[in-house]
């Protein structure tokens, strides 16, 4: 093991599955001579060259439409949304096109694709550069979804996404790019299936379900919980769809309160979903009501204090889950 | 079927016919309601469909938009597959998921089936990547509207395919009208191949009604594409006699400007073509057509008599997870 950032382990992962399989490509804007807006691909140019690592216009309706069309004729495309926020000018082609392809045709045509670039709010993007959009991509069958929060996750989802023959979404944390943690040597293959959560921190008083940008926060708050005696266990989804709620629920049944955390919004957000299958499914282990921490019903705004308050905190987290722990 | 110009002219009128009767047996099985959702018939259009793919090899790609029962047949998909589709039966080309406009024959190199204007030019911009990363020969054919042309995904798609300088040939099918809306309406260029020159993408412009001229120049495209790969644009004129959908009288044009096409009509200009050569008779013509004709009906009982996926079936079709169809 050695600790790297978020950032180097996506770029081994693309590197490495650009290495395993010669029907890999990755296009996006800026991916090539200018190594990402990111810096993710830095490097992938000079050492796959320009037939594999591709720069795009500005046009993500039509690259990510190529990336499909090439996929239904056996391609293993990479599309790189620079921000997930401008994948909604492809909205048509990632989930018009891509899950659809595979049912309309009678299972002719399935489509082996990766769309994958930074999700969720960063620091004062304003409203057009700062959505979450796990929720808009979660609820389209046809689609997979995960968000990774460590690079050792990131690492691992990403090169599963490559590999799986349906379209997959990698929505990478764009405020944990710079962020360390241990992970696999380069030599030891690092596969992490889609639909498994990862306990981050075991905990008896209280399950704080969270994934991506939400993870490091309910560490953090775990920590501070500890010293007023209050045992959070922390649940990272890692994949919003397919869902491990298997997971979630060992660990409700446990601790037998709940709150989740997540990135998006609240109205029909993923926590609405976590939610609803808590109390379907294990409505008598439950102690409390169930609460939910996200980003508040308003466009993002960009001033920085505003911003901070409309975003999911340390205290809006630590009094929901003093309020489920009638604490 | 053999490479262009080999393809005998008499199989392709049988084809048109074979296109024609399909399509006017689907609009009555349609008001019989045997045939739901939306469908669009291609009757008028059938010389570009045939003298396309007359003049490029059964392995080449084929895309295009909802229109698309003729792309299929003329493919090779049996008119009993395009037939059970329709009636949403398991045994149709698309398996009763797509229906009419979402005609798939993977086997066949037609790769759809696209109902949303302009969304599969992309697509076909993809698959021609796939050809040049590939190293391949091949070509790709996509078809659309003069509809789709105003599309934001059109005009990305062919940027892309210029810039990357993809094997291509952008087959827009001018049938005057998008739905209801006039091109004059709808396109603020005197002629729609003019979009090409944007990209700086060679187009032309080619009569749609006649299907030596659609095969010909196709041919020769295609040629010049497979020698070094570039996309073209072709702007083929035609005219669909029926209305947008079954649901579409086509109030929006008048029954002289009908007639003028009617009496155009891409089948009986190359009957007519073929008669006057000496290669064919009255009496084969009308068994080509009793044989179109059997056929569909034929095609009908099938899809009557097929069956219908089993609902628990249908979950199997969400995510791909083995073996292919």
């Amino acid at each position: 093991m050695r600790e790297i950032t978020y950032r180097q382990a996506l770029n081994e992962a693309l590197a490495e599955e650009l290495e395993r399989d010669p029907n890999v490509f990755l296009m996006g804007e800026e991916v090539a001579e200018y190594h990402g807006a990111y810096k993710v691909s830095q490097g992938l140019l000079e050492r796959f060259g320009p037939r594999r690592i591709i720069d795009t216009p500005i046009s993500e309706n039509g690259f990510a439409g190529l990336g499909i069309g090439a996929a239904m004729v056996g391609l293993r495309p990479i599309i790189e949304f620079m921000t997930f926020s401008l994948s909604l000018v492809a909205f048509d082609q990632v989930v018009n096109n891509a899950p659809n392809m595979f049912l309309m045709s009678g299972g002719q045509f399935n489509v082996p694709i990766t769309f994958r670039g930074p999700n969720g709010p960063a620091h004062q993007l304003a409203a057009t550069h700062s959505h979450a959009t796990e929720n808009f991509y979660a609820s389209v069958p046809g689609l997979k979804v995960c968000a990774p929060a460590t690079p050792s996750d990131a690492k691992g989802l990403l090169k599963t996404a490559v590999r799986d023959d349906n379209p997959v979404l990698v929505l990478e944390a764009e405020l944990l790019y710079s962020s360390k943690g241990m992970v696999e040597p380069p030599d030891e293959e690092l596969l992490i299936p889609l639909g498994k959560a990862d306990v981050k921190r075991e905990g008896t008083d209280v399950s704080i379900i969270c994934y991506a940008q939400t993870v490091p926060l309910a560490l953090k708050v775990a920590a501070q919980l500890e010293e007023e005696n209050i045992s959070a266990e922390i649940v990272d989804l890692r994949s919003i769809k397919p869902l491990d709620e298997q997971t979630v629920f060992d660990s409700v049944a446990k601790t037998h309160r709940v709150v989740i955390v997540e990135q998006d919004h609240p109205f029909c957000g993923v926590g609405a979903e976590i939610c609803y299958r808590i109390q379907k499914n294990i409505f008598d282990a439950l102690d409390a009501q169930i609460l939910r921490v996200s980003q508040e019903d308003v466009p993002m705004p960009y001033n920085e204090r505003l911003e901070k308050a409309v975003l999911p905190n340390a205290d809006k987290l630590v009094t929901a889950v003093k309020q489920v722990c009638y604490a | 079927m053999q490479p262009g110009e080999q393809r005998d002219e008499v199989e392709m009128l049988s084809l048109m016919l074979l296109i024609r009767r399909f399509e006017e047996r689907a609009s009555q099985q349609y008001q019989a309601q045997k045939i739901g959702g939306f469908c669009h018939l291609y009757i008028g259009q059938e010389a570009v469909v045939t003298g396309a793919l007359a003049a490029v090899r059964d392995d080449d790609y084929v895309i295009t938009a909802y229109r698309d029962h003729a792309y299929a047949l003329a493919r090779g998909t049996s008119a009993d597959a395009c037939m059970a589709e329709l009636f949403g039966k398991e045994t149709g080309c698309s398996r009763g998921l797509g229906g009419s406009m979402h005609f798939f024959d993977r086997k066949n190199h037609m790769y759809g089936g696209h109902a949303i204007v302009g969304a599969h030019v992309p697509l076909a911009v993809g698959m021609a990547f796939a050809i040049k990363y590939r190293g391949e020969d091949r070509v790709t054919l996509c078809f659309f509207g003069d509809g789709a042309i105003n599309q934001g995904s059109f005009h990305e798609a062919l940027n892309l395919a210029a810039l990357y300088k993809l094997p291509i040939v952008f087959i827009c099918e001018n049938n005057l009208f998008a739905m209801g809306t006039s091109v004059k309406r709808s396109t603020s260029l005197k002629q729609i191949v003019d979009r090409a020159e944007g990209y700086d993408i060679p187009g032309e412009i080619v009569d749609g009604m006649n299907f030596r001229e659609v095969r010909d120049k196709v041919a020769e495209i295609v040629d010049s594409i497979r020698k070094e790969a570039h996309p073209a644009f072709l702007e083929v004129r035609t005219y669909r006699y029926r209305g947008h959908s079954m649901s579409d009288p086509a109030s929006y044009r008048t029954k002289q400007e009908l007639e003028k096409y009617r009496l155009d009509d891409p089948i009986t200009r190359l009957r007519a073509q073929l008669t006057r050569e000496g290669k064919l008779t009255n009496e084969q013509f009308d068994m080509l057509d009793k044989r179109a004709k059997e056929t569909v009906l034929a095609a009908v009982k099938f899809a009557e008599k097929s069956p219908e996926m089993p609902v628990e079936q249908v979950y199997d079709y969400v995510y791909f997870n083995g073996a292919k169809e």
